[in-house]
């Protein structure tokens, strides 16, 4: 099973002319990912790692049966792209760009609302199935398969704890990072809820920063429904108040949005916080 | 990016909005040349708020006395900002004072308008102590935000005739400063109630950097420190914290969670240096020299996870130029054998777990 991406997800590489798309293309196809176009407007008929490119989304899907797409278009031409991916039923569209008006990912997350469809990002490293699909920038040789489900806003972070599991042998069922901005598509409670009801998830991780309340609205949710362990992690205790740490979504503002507030919460729904990302590993084990 | 109050108002005129009479100042002397009704008000123009707490807003009856009080605030430093402009403003005769702002609503992923018959003070302790005084009225991105949103609004606040209308188009124009603007928050507290009309008597307006390039001609206001203007000149992430080690690592959640690391062993945390995903040799460079510029740094941790970022291009960058302040390096992932080598050669031992490079530049920051 697994959530979001599997053997079955066909993906469209949209900006994959450009460095960073092309360079990920490659690494996604040596994953064993499905990359079975690319688009840039302008370079329809060219080719890219032995991947066709096509000019529109609707000519992507027409011509290869895409239905995820993977988007490295820059920030100012970012909405155009994702609205057009969107406008086609690509599920899930996983947007990587850096840097999105936090305007304009208003207007995604909107339309891929209405459109029934899974936006993961903007600002993040992507989602990846180990074995079966990654659609993003995770680095490849990180993973295992198995049935840890792993939910976080952070990229980098993401990689150092998947890397913990795999190394104490604990697989992933999916790795997802939700993106570092403070509007962004799948939320913690939604990607909770899928991991929940995915049969192959058997402990769940949630790995969150400061900023926002996202995490205290996944905690309500665990509290209420979720019957699978789940182990937390928050970065950012020491991040002094109003300053952006990094992620244009890490900020703490006035009284809302701090570490202490996420961890309460998250304990208080009985989810296992750990102090350190080096122990999420063994704490999963002893839950399992 | 945050805006001065004077810079805002600026704005709001521009739509509609009624603001009081008011000019700019950067010298005491300059009082003698405007032409206000006095009383006027003398308001410190600083991006930190709280300044009316802190001295920063004063009244007065004569032009002497402004010049008096210019004097005084002018230089005044406010939570570390130094004073460097006033707005003098006509005093206005109050009666009511209510909150209106736009602001993005990142848990409903929406922009909001919030408003409340108790502004004038703050607004989140407001909502904190009685959120039955707050209104709050999503804005559908498909459909926008339309008069009978602020209509009904207005009513929930108590607003009738005259001022019920005046309300509406102060709220509408508010809503097109917050969408053609790319306002992260757009806020007038107090709006106020002056004889028969509204005044918006403060401004506030962030707007979000992402948007910049699609605002030409803004100010540049940002306070930032040598090292801050300096990261940023380079495309890094910085900020400034008050302790003695210095911090870099790659990716602003495994930053952020290496700050931790430290505190968690006993350290202190002096800045947050995220060098991003994919980093070069020459941005690791960069990164070094820009931490270590900070007086009274004791150790240097770099934590690094590579991914897209290869360790033998931040390996290269150490060895080239390494610290004389004591270092720690933690360094795993791609081409980490190729990175520890080059280190090795250099005479610097690499560690891989995290936790224990930690402790030992905690220990190494206490040992002097």
């Amino acid at each position: 099973m697994a959530i979001l991406v599997n053997e079955q997800t066909r993906v469209l590489v949209q900006a994959i002319t450009g460095y960073q798309g092309e360079f990920h293309a490659r690494r996604m196809l040596e994953f064993g990912t499905n990359v079975v176009a690319g688009m840039t407007p302008g370079k329809g008929g060219q080719s890219v790692a032995g991947v066709p490119v096509f000019d529109t989304v609707a000519e992507a899907v027409a011509q290869t049966g895409v239905n995820a797409s993977c988007i490295f278009v820059p920030a100012r031409g970012a909405k155009d792209s994702a609205l057009e991916a969107i406008a086609s039923r690509l599920d899930p569209v996983v947007i990587i760009t850096e840097g999105i008006p936090v305007h304009d990912s208003i207007e995604i997350v909107a339309a891929a609302r209405a459109a029934g469809v899974h936006v993961i990002g903007p600002n993040g490293p992507g989602v990846t199935s180990p074995g079966r699909c990654k659609i993003g920038i995770m680095p490849n040789n990180l993973f295992a398969q198995g049935g840890v489900g792993l939910v976080s806003r952070s990229g980098t972070l993401t990689y150092e704890i998947v890397a913990g599991l795999t190394r104490a042998g604990l697989g992933q069922s999916t790795a997802l990072g939700l993106g570092g901005d403070p509007v962004v598509g799948v939320t913690f409670q939604e990607a909770v809820a899928l991991f929940a009801n995915d049969p192959e998830t058997q402990a769940i991780v949630m790995v969150g920063e400061i900023g926002g309340a996202a995490e205290e609205e996944a905690a309500r949710f665990i509290k209420a429904s979720v019957r699978k362990p789940v182990v937390g992690y928050i970065a950012g205790r020491t991040a002094p108040p109003g300053k952006r740490m990094g992620h244009a979504g890490a900020v703490i503002s006035g009284s809302e949005g701090t570490a202490q507030a996420k961890i309460a919460a998250l304990e208080a729904a009985g989810v296992r916080v750990v102090d350190l990302p080096g122990r999420v590993a063994e704490v999963v084990r002893s839950l399992l | 990016m945050k805006l001065h109050e004077f810079q805002a108002k600026e704005i709001f005129a521009k739509y509609g909005i009624p603001v009081q009479k008011g000019t700019v100042i950067e010298r005491p002397e300059q009082v003698d040349g405007i032409s206000l009704k006095y009383p006027v008000v003398l308001k410190a123009q600083v991006l930190v708020g709280g300044r009316g707490k802190a001295g920063g807003i004063k009244l007065a009856a004569t032009p002497a006395e402004a010049c008096e009080k210019a004097r005084a605030i002018l230089g005044m430093d406010i939570k570390g900002e130094k004073v460097r402009r006033l707005l003098v403003a006509e005093a206005v005769d109050i009666s009511a004072e209510y909150y209106l702002a736009f602001t993005v609503d990142r848990g409903a992923r929406r922009l909001v308008s919030i408003g409340s018959a108790a502004g004038g003070i703050d607004i989140e302790e407001v909502a904190r102590t009685t959120p039955e005084k707050i209104a709050k009225v999503h804005v559908d991105p498909f459909t926008g935000y339309h008069p009978y949103h602020a209509r009904e609004m207005g009513r929930k606040l108590g607003f009738a005739g005259k001022l019920l209308l005046q309300f509406v188009t102060i709220a509408s124009s508010l809503s097109w400063i917050c969408t053609e603007m790319d306002a992260e928050l757009v806020e007038i507290n107090p709006l106020a109630v002056v004889g028969d009309n509204l005044l918006a008597v403060d401004a506030k307006l962030i707007i979000d950097d992402n948007a910049a390039y699609r605002h030409e001609g803004l100010p540049r206001n940002e306070e930032l420190t040598e090292l801050e203007a300096a990261a940023k000149s380079q495309g890094l992430s910085y900020v400034e914290l008050d302790g003695d080690v210095a911090i870099i690592g790659n990716g602003a959640g495994l930053v952020m969670s290496t700050l931790d690391m430290i505190a968690h062993f006993g350290g202190r945390p002096a800045n947050f240096l995220d060098v991003g995903g994919g980093a070069t040799t020459e941005n690791m460079t960069q990164a070094m020299s820009i931490v270590l510029r900070k007086p009274g740094i004791r150790a240097l941790f770099i934590n690094i996870f590579g991914g897209i970022t290869r360790c033998d291009d931040i390996a290269k960058a150490i060895a080239a130029n390494p610290p004389k302040t004591p270092m720690v390096v933690r360094l795993t992932g791609t081409n980490e054998d190729e990175g520890r080598a080059i280190l090795q050669k250099a005479g610097i031992q690499a560690f891989i777990d995290p936790e224990e490079a930690a402790q030992r530049t905690v220990k190494l920051a206490g040992a002097r």
